[in-house]
């Protein structure tokens, strides 16, 4: 690692020791937005407009989780894109097979 | 020009910089997390998977389960807190603060295993194996179990890790690299739950 990165990381790592504000708003947000999950499995929703809320929350808290717990907003932009576009493709892949999911379920196993 | 193109390589630098422009500790846990997603990714979805296509999956969550995986989520989102100040503190050269919350962060993860053990034992107490249980389609078991399962191993290893952590911390071996490289790892297992909280506990709810 060159000793300018390293510099550059040991500034950013000094700047965030003197504020932990941001952290505890974002814990703050994470137990909301979990208390927001748990009041909805108590309301009878539609189980797909139930899934597709929890889902987008689960998106946010993994994203609050990653950039500000993970650190990954003080990375360089060439390791945010790298990382999360290269696991986003590999996840989005995998729904390929929801669709024999749905077959079986409408048509029984042929 | 061979002869140049050598000599300005050592006048400057050994090695290549670094692509990430950051300690290759931390690349390495930022691959294994990349990794880690994978598996946890196709266990998530082999559950969604067993439970579009049966129409009898269970649900056996009732009120009491949920406020219990309520207060699990709360202890690691918690330990996520205390964790990013362990680095922090550590970050700023304070050492006995960096224990201090490395230890806080430890004894959520333990309670987060002890509440998830004894829900496990309510479970199997009600009947539930690997490979069948009384409310309906048999996967429910065996994926319940696979993913919640590696999810507290992962746990596990990650309270005897930070422990590792502490005690090098209380010694000569301080490094906040490594609380922070140890770190990432927390905060992934965490990660991890804010998808298997909602879609394995919330989306199975027996709520009168």
């Amino acid at each position: 690692m060159s000793t300018d990165a390293l510099a550059g990381q040991r500034e950013a790592l000094a700047h965030r020791a003197h504020s932990h504000t941001p952290f505890y708003i974002v814990w703050g947000v994470l137990l909301a937005i979990t208390a927001v999950e748990v009041l909805l499995a108590y309301e009878r929703l539609q189980p797909v407009r139930m899934l597709s809320i929890l889902l987008g929350l689960s998106v946010i808290k993994a994203a609050l989780i990653i950039l500000w717990f993970m650190h990954l907003r003080y990375e360089v932009t060439r390791m945010r894109r790298i990382l999360m576009a290269s696991l986003c493709v590999c996840l989005v892949l995998m729904c390929v097979f929801f669709a024999d999911a749905f077959r079986i379920l409408h048509l029984g196993v042929r | 020009m061979a002869d140049m193109a050598v000599e300005h390589r050592i006048g400057h630098s050994e090695f290549e910089p670094s692509l990430f422009h950051t300690y290759s500790n931390k690349i390495g846990m930022w691959l294994f997390i990349l990794s880690d997603s994978l598996t946890f990714g196709a266990l998530l979805f082999s559950y969604s998977y067993n439970r579009i296509s049966n129409p009898t999956w269970p649900t056996p969550f009732h009120s009491g389960s949920i406020i219990n995986a309520t207060v699990m989520t709360g202890f690691l989102l918690t330990s996520s807190l205390t964790m990013v100040l362990a680095v922090s503190a550590s970050s700023y050269g304070n050492r006995k603060a960096a224990i201090r919350w490395l230890l806080a962060t430890m004894f959520c993860g333990t309670m987060f295993v002890v509440l998830h053990v004894r829900e496990w034992i309510g479970l199997i107490n009600e009947g539930m194996t690997p490979g069948k249980n009384p409310w309906g389609a048999p996967q429910f078991g065996g994926t319940f179990f696979t993913l919640t399962g590696l999810h507290m191993l992962h746990v596990t290893i990650g309270v005897v890790v930070l422990g590792v952590m502490a005690l090098r911390s209380m010694g000569k071996k301080f490094s906040s690299n490594d609380i922070e490289t140890s770190g990432l790892y927390w905060h992934f297992v965490d990660l991890v739950w804010m998808f298997i909280f909602p879609l394995v506990y919330l989306m199975s709810t027996r709520i009168e």
